[in-house]
């Protein structure tokens, strides 16, 4: 559905986007997922048709972005960052006016079923000048649905929302995520954690890791962790556990806790469990603990400083 | 065609939500009926003197002047606004080609202005029923028909500077300096010059609405004059929006 291929953007002198490539398949949810100024707004401008890319190629439901922009744009629904509405607009003929635009049969009766899906409707004859930054959004990205676009590209789309509309938001996009391609970008790292099949981390306008939520942890931390607390002194229990197959590395933290290692897709938290029962030891709490997207995030930036020192 | 017109619509309906496109109407039409009224004053007061009775050049004729004045404050919010705003990246990522944009945008004016001088024509059916034999009809025709390409040619050059700005003042400024300059201005280099002066004269707009649109003359050579004006404007119009996109 998107296949981006050398994509590279310059304003001026400054390079936004460098020679990125990536494929999304239908059906697919990718998050961009990136600091402010990492190149994600620019290319998706660019796959919306907005602007041509400075290099490279990117073809959108097999329409070439440049030479066929105006197929690509019939076949997408773009949400930009700042949410741009003409405020002296009611919401109701703001979306007419877009569906006129894309030439849609029964315009009226669409932008009703529109509304309904992003619960709008009690504010259709409102003006846009009058709505929340929330509600805002949501006409945003009703816009963006009007015609059940193949592609959905949302820069940013849970931006300004109270937690549940964030919450609202992120539902209707992995239901719409789940017959179309939706590209979202993002820099709250939960939030691609939670929506994504597959997350794009893009920092200086060059993808640095790309990969499932899930794998892009467990290849980043090689091994995975899972702390445990008993009750009383947790020094004996060291030996115990080390004995168990597949725990690497056992280290004490504070008193009746103990951290340790395991290799990734393997886990050992039941077998653990049987050995601390039968060395008469009361076992409180035990948890793996994960790496969040945030270590993730932050390691995979540092190495790449790092990389560039050398 | 299709994408043009439904621009132009919400175009159309913005002017009558936006006070100044009424400030805009009101003062064109308060002025021309003052001018009229006064005029028909002094004929009644003096039926017999020397002067000519009015004819239609007594709307048309300030109605020029006017326009000089309003378009520039009709046109500047069009696209200026729009890239302020930010709603030009969703036009420039529906599926509307940028002229159809620049277009649409000046079709909606033009028809706002067509309202006006709709309107308008109040005046000359006052001036009919109090000349006998009535007004010359030729020369009325003639003289809107002046009008409404003044108007159209008017509207393309305030569009096209409009497209260039993010601020609708500096695009009113620049329009009101440009349209100023083609009515009023253009007419002294040829009169200095000796030499490129045909150059001015071609240009100047105001001598071919005065003398021979308003005088009852239709010229071909007028009429291309301002569709070749009001063409290039919407095609420069059509060029800055689609440079946009490359910065």
């Amino acid at each position: 559905m998107i296949q981006v291929r050398g994509l590279t953007k310059d304003y001026g002198t400054r390079r936004a986007v460098d020679n990125i490539s990536f494929e999304a398949e239908q059906g697919d949810i990718v998050g961009f997922l990136g600091p402010n100024g990492a190149g994600k707004t620019t290319t998706m401008r660019i796959l919306s048709g907005y602007m041509p890319p400075t290099d490279g190629e990117a073809t959108v439901a097999g329409y070439d972005v440049v030479s066929e922009s105006l197929e690509v744009r019939r076949r997408v629904g773009y949400l930009p960052e700042t949410v741009p509405l003409y405020n002296d607009m009611t919401v109701f003929d703001y979306l007419k006016f877009m569906a006129d635009l894309r030439h849609l049969p029964n315009g009226n009766e669409r932008v009703n079923e529109t509304l309904q899906l992003v619960d709008m409707e009690e504010r259709a004859k409102g003006y846009i000048g009058n709505l929340s930054k929330g509600m805002r959004q949501r006409v945003g990205l009703a816009q963006a649905l009007l015609h059940r676009p193949e592609v959905l590209i949302l820069d940013e789309p849970t931006i300004g929302l109270d937690p549940g509309q964030v919450v609202e938001v992120r539902k209707l996009i992995r239901d719409i995520g789940k017959e179309r391609t939706v590209l979202l970008s993002t820099h709250i790292l939960s939030e691609a954690q939670q929506i994504c099949d597959r997350v794009l981390i893009i920092n200086k306008g060059v993808i640095i890791a790309e990969d499932t939520p899930e794998n892009l942890q467990a290849s980043l931390i090689g091994s995975e962790r899972g702390m445990l607390r008993v009750k009383g002194e947790a020094d004996n229990l060291i030996k115990v556990i080390k004995k168990v197959k597949g725990v690497k590395n056992v280290t004490p933290k504070e008193e009746g806790v103990l951290e340790f290692q395991f290799a990734p897709g393997t886990d050992v938290r039941a077998e653990i469990a049987r050995e601390i029962i039968k060395a008469k030891f009361d076992l409180l709490e035990m948890r793996s603990v994960g790496m969040s997207l945030e270590d993730i995030f932050l390691q995979l930036t540092r190495e790449e400083q790092n990389n560039k020192k050398l | 065609m299709r994408n043009i017109w439904t621009i132009a619509k919400r175009e159309y309906k913005v002017f009558f939500a936006t006070p100044l496109a009424y400030i805009v109407m009101l003062f064109i039409l308060g002025v021309i009926g003052l001018i009229l009224s006064n005029a028909i004053m002094q004929l009644a007061n003096n039926p017999f003197g020397v002067n000519q009775p009015p004819d239609i050049s007594i709307v048309t004729g300030p109605m020029s002047f006017l326009l000089v004045f309003s378009i520039p404050a009709l046109t500047m919010r069009l696209l200026a606004d729009e890239q302020r705003m930010g709603t030009l990246e969703l036009m420039l990522t529906a599926p509307v080609r940028d002229w159809e944009l620049i277009v649409g945008k000046w079709l909606g004016s033009f028809l706002y202005i067509l309202t006006i001088i709709g309107v308008s024509l109040i005046f000359p059916l006052i001036l009919n029923s109090l000349i006998t034999p009535g007004i010359d009809q030729q020369k009325m025709l003639s003289g809107y028909l002046g009008i409404i390409l003044v108007s159209a040619a008017f509207l393309s050059i305030g569009v096209a500077i409009s497209s260039m700005f993010n601020n609708q003042f500096a695009a009113f400024f620049l329009t009101l300096g440009f349209l100023v300059g083609l009515w009023f201005l253009i007419g002294i280099p040829a009169q200095i010059f000796s030499s490129g002066s045909e150059l001015f004269n071609y240009l100047n707009m105001n001598s071919r609405f005065h003398s021979s649109l308003n005088r009852g003359v239709i010229n071909l050579s007028d009429l291309v004059y301002f569709l070749s004006i009001t063409a290039l404007g919407l095609f420069i119009g059509s060029i800055v929006i689609e440079s946009r996109r490359w910065r």
